[in-house]
């Protein structure tokens, strides 16, 4: 069986931690930063860092279409706070979201907290200037909530999250991407 | 949302701000104009201070934090993460950004240090710190100190990255040294770089910092930055290299781009293309010994 190869986009942010998680899971990683470099690739991880430095990264590359494309071609999408800004209805309207930037406030607001995944098991989310996921779509499912707010979301083969998995020891989240 | 669940301002939350601006560039500016032009360049930060490090050397006198309303008017003008310089030792000018709520403190040798024994006690803060070394042991003892990113000092406001490589290649090779070191080894390096023991033990682990590394001081074109990030370095601060240049919109688009493709000559080079002048500069080693501001902070 050919092993998987999973890209993260690499323009800025945190996508060596993300590379560091799936090495650490024995799968092997590619950092993307043009539309050829998508080719080949099983998975895609949009991780965090500044959302507009991305966005225009985006744009300069011409990768728009390129990771539209991706989405819609089924295979699996992993998204972390900057990532999930990407994909809401006022970037590249993937998935069927709203989210509001620095929603917590400026970086003194930063928290770690008792994220609950879906099957009530618990993990410890690291919110850096995070988003708020505002409006949750029709065909969009909750699959973590910090109380009573939704931290993650699941559209077809997207997973999204408003924190970030690849900070912490715990690996639940990419084993479940990769699985 | 209740307050049991989260915790603000861990070391995690602190570092991983720095994680997310790997791979950026962090660009020096006076004004919220300025701000913009950063912001629409792709610049994942701005800094914010009165006069960039060429006119602090320029003008002399003694350089202290920005006015706050400065400050304020970039970040009501960006949605970026807006970073302010204190003084080395100055915890009351860090108390003044913290409830300014900037999202990050430099703790800068570019400022005119307050306190000539004494760094700020960084663990007492909820913002986050960035602070300067020439080498490890210089890093390691900011961390030990609470500082959560760590950038080369170079010398500011030359335009000449010599000592910028100086001090990322000297801060990567002290790396490289720890990781072959074995216990007993390591309990003399740690004397040696007067830091804390365990901070040594956890780099000669890891092969790396345990914070982000960014190099600062004399970045002024898109090979310098892809110079840096080649020889190690998880992002770039420009301080007056882009708006001390002729064109400063395009040039700092072009350092961000560059910061990215930095591996691929083709594209640093097509960065590199048309950008006018490069800002006036100054060989460091021509400075007088008063002049260098790397040796401040220790």
């Amino acid at each position: 069986m050919k092993l998987p190869l999973v890209g993260v986009l690499a323009l800025q942010g945190g996508f060596s931690n993300h590379l560091a998680k799936l090495q650490e899971l024995g799968v092997a990683g590619r950092e993307v930063r043009t539309p050829a470099d998508l080719d080949g690739l099983d998975a895609l991880v949009l991780p965090g860092g500044e959302s507009t430095t991305m966005t225009l990264g985006i744009e300069r590359e011409v990768l728009t279409g390129p990771i539209v494309d991706f989405v819609q071609s089924g295979r699996p999408v992993l998204a972390t706070c900057a990532g999930t800004i990407l994909l809401d209805d006022s970037h590249l309207n993937i998935v069927d979201i709203t989210c509001e930037r620095n929603a917590y406030g400026r970086q003194t607001h930063s928290f770690e907290g008792e994220v609950t995944l879906a099957g009530n098991r618990p993990f410890a989310g690291v919110f850096i200037r995070a988003p708020k996921i505002v409006r949750v779509g029709n065909d969009v499912e909750v699959i973590a909530t910090l109380g009573d707010e939704p931290v993650g979301v699941r559209s077809g083969a997207v997973t999204a999250y408003t924190f970030h998995p690849e900070l912490t020891k715990d690996t639940t989240i990419h084993e479940e991407f990769i699985k | 949302m209740t307050d049991e669940l989260t915790r603000e301002a861990t070391f995690a939350v602190k570092t991983g701000m720095a994680e997310m601006l790997r791979g950026g560039v962090i660009m020096d500016v006076v004004d919220a104009e300025q701000a913009k032009i950063a912001e629409a360049a792709g610049a994942s930060a701005v800094m914010a201070l009165e006069r960039v490090p060429s006119d602090i050397r320029r003008d002399g006198g003694v350089a202290r934090m920005s006015a706050p309303e400065m400050i304020r008017g970039i970040q009501e003008s960006v949605t970026i993460p807006v970073m302010a310089k204190a003084r080395i030792g100055h915890f009351a000018e860090a108390q003044v950004l913290e409830a300014l709520e900037v999202d990050y403190v430099d703790e800068s040798e570019v400022l005119t240090p307050a306190d000539e024994v004494n760094h700020i006690d960084k663990w007492d803060f909820k913002v986050p710190f960035v602070c300067g070394a020439t080498n490890l042991g210089e890093a390691l003892r900011r961390i030990g100190e609470g500082a959560a990113m760590i950038r080369s000092k170079g010398e500011a406001g030359t335009g000449d990255v010599v000592e910028a490589v100086r001090h990322i290649r000297q801060i990567r090779g002290d790396i490289k040294k720890l990781t072959v070191l074995d216990e007993s080894e390591l309990a003399a390096a740690a004397k040696e770089l007067r830091a804390p023991l365990e901070i040594v033990r956890e780099v000669a682990l890891s092969g790396s910092l345990p914070v982000v590394l960014f190099v600062a001081g004399g970045i002024a074109t898109p090979a310098d930055a892809a110079l840096m990030m080649q020889l190690g370095a998880e992002g770039v601060f420009v301080g007056s290299g882009i708006f001390k240049s002729s064109d400063p919109e395009k040039r700092a688009a072009a350092v961000v781009e560059a910061t990215t493709h930095f591996a691929d000559p083709e594209r640093v080079l097509a960065a590199s293309e048309g950008l006018g002048a490069a800002m006036d500069s100054l060989e460091s080693r021509k400075l007088d010994e008063s002049e260098l501001l790397a040796g401040r902070g220790w």
